[in-house]
């Protein structure tokens, strides 16, 4: 069995700190990275999960319709195309929490998850993917239609 | 200044008028085939599906002062007869001398059967996640595939089906409001929304034979009682009453108008 | 049945492809109920998927992953018959966990 944690890819410090001093072990910690959730802007967790110096790629990508009819359900693929992908992370920029999920990629799996999304309004979906060799990210702009009556 | 240069700058108006037309037009399409795109990615897995499996399990577990499930309810076809019932519904029902929809059989097969209130029943009806949504959940999936069948021929139905008639065509109400003044006409929307012209059986058919859906907006299935609930608020009349007989006669008319479509209901909706 | 599950895998004899529809409200904490009064967060946080002993796909969620959560994916490997397994811990201490047959 294949473990990983976002730890290792530089989580919350507070969090970092415990593991440094011995008070949590790596599992436990990696349960869920309370600071990266609840922090805002698309900058600040990038920093959190240690990818402060992530670069744009055109081979991470998002799939998901131009424009959803309703925010509070988008779908969407997020995936990788580079070599060795270990995790994918989904952002939401105007979210009031901007980190929506963190997809652990062990090997033999591949670097391609789809799932659901609530977005607050139009704004840029980001996949942050950490490989071997640092971090990388690819966007797409969602338009969210608030729709009126009817259905 | 001759006839034609005198008519030169209204040709020019009038043609970059009409690329004005042509330009929205074509957005409007982009944004209705991206709408589409979107209902089409959601219909891999509709939640309407965990919905129908705890109607299923309400339907077979024993429950209530008599400790029955409600396998013997008779939907229509006989007791305990699912395939295809839901599709033939509203209809008569001798036994209690009503025209019911899936909504108030299912009331009276749960206060029959099961010997629970009727208030208790109903009490929570339009509430996310009540028992009704489960049940006519189940109960419609298991027609899927089905023809819609309202011939509404039968007597008390034919009656009922002339009120449904009526009340679809008829102002009233705040705002001289019917219902055919959104849904007899092509082609029209409400924001990004089409509303279907149900006084052309093909666009009946089309919508009808979605619902129950589950409504991404709601995160929950709603019956057409609740759909119907809805539509005639927002027309401002007063709120009918759960499993009235003003929700039976709409239905009664709207599934008459979709007869021959086949069933692919629960369907997922914004 | 508390947050009925409903899992789908299928094998291609290369890949199989797991299709997860989980009940599940996945409340904010920022939305009113009917009465006005506010509705606690209530979302789930964590999620495993095993195949055998094997974790093929593990995640951390907050609260902005869709109500009635779908979460779909592929892992090498797979053969029909076998079983699959999923597993969630929410923010209040649920937990739930179900199995599906390859197919």
């Amino acid at each position: 069995m294949e473990r990983r944690d976002f730890l290792r890819q530089g989580g919350g410090s507070l969090a970092a700190a415990l593991l440094g001093a011995g008070w949590l072990t790596p599992a436990q910690a990696a349960e869920w990275n309370r600071v990266a959730f609840e922090a805002k802007g698309v900058d600040v967790v990038f920093r959190l999960l240690g990818a402060g110096d992530a670069t744009a790629s055109g081979d991470v990508y998002v799939t998901a319709p131009e424009i959803a009819e309703n925010g509070a359900v988008v779908p969407v693929t997020v995936g990788s195309r580079l070599p060795g992908t270990q995790s994918i992370a989904i952002l939401i920029e105007k979210n009031p929490n901007t980190l929506t999920a963190m997809f652990d990629i062990p090997q033999g799996t591949a670097p391609e998850v789809h799932t659901r999304v609530k977005m607050a309004e139009t704004c840029r979906l980001y996949a942050l993917v950490r490989t071997e060799n640092g971090f990388h990210f690819g966007a797409k702009e969602i338009k969210i239609t608030l729709g009126g009556c009817g259905g | 200044m001759t006839f034609r240069d005198r008519l030169l700058p209204w040709v020019t108006a009038l043609a970059s008028c009409l690329v004005l037309v042509a330009g929205a037009r074509a957005e409007g399409r982009s944004a209705a085939d991206a709408i589409h795109e979107y209902r089409e990615m959601l219909e891999d897995a509709n939640p309407a599906d965990l919905v129908e499996m705890r109607g299923e399990e309400l339907w077979s577990t024993a429950r209530g002062p008599r400790h029955a499930s409600l396998e013997q309810c008779d939907l229509g076809l006989g007791p305990g007869v699912l395939d295809g019932a839901y599709a033939r519904l509203p209809r008569y029902f001798a036994d209690t001398g009503r025209v019911q929809d899936a909504e108030s059989r299912l009331v009276t097969c749960i206060t029959r059967l099961q010997g629970i209130p009727r208030e208790d029943v109903v009490r929570h009806w339009y509430r996310r996640g009540s028992d009704i949504e489960a049940l006519v959940t189940f109960v419609a999936a298991r027609s899927k595939g089905s023809p819609v069948d309202v011939p509404a021929r039968e007597p008390h139905e034919a009656a009922l089906l002339a009120v449904g008639a009526d009340f679809f065509f008829r102002r009233s109400g705040p705002l001289d409001f019917a219902c055919s003044t959104c849904h007899s006409q092509d082609d029209r929307r409400i924001r990004l929304q089409e509303v279907p012209n149900f006084t052309d059986p093909a666009a009946a058919r089309a919508s009808m034979t979605q619902w129950p859906a589950y409504r991404v907006s709601q995160s929950s299935v709603w019956t057409m009682e609740r759909r119907l609930v809805d539509c005639i608020r927002q027309m401002r009349y007063p709120e009918p009453g759960f499993a009235s007989d003003v929700l039976v006669a709409l239905q009664l008319y709207l599934q008459h108008q979709a007869s021959g479509g086949v069933m692919q209901g629960p369907g997922i909706r914004r | 049945m508390a947050y009925p599950m409903k899992i789908r895998a299928n094998s291609d004899g290369t890949e199989t492809e797991v299709k997860i529809l989980m009940s599940h409200p996945m409340e904010t904490g920022r939305r009113k109920d009917e009465d006005g009064n506010p509705v606690p967060a209530h979302f789930i946080r964590n999620i495993t998927v095993t195949h055998g002993d094997v974790v093929v796909l593990s995640a951390q969620w907050g609260p902005a992953i869709s109500a009635n959560p779908f979460l779909s994916f592929r892992f090498r490997g797979g053969v029909p018959g076998e079983m699959v397994k999923v597993a969630w811990r929410d923010n209040l201490g649920d937990t739930k966990s179900q199995e599906a047959m390859i197919a």
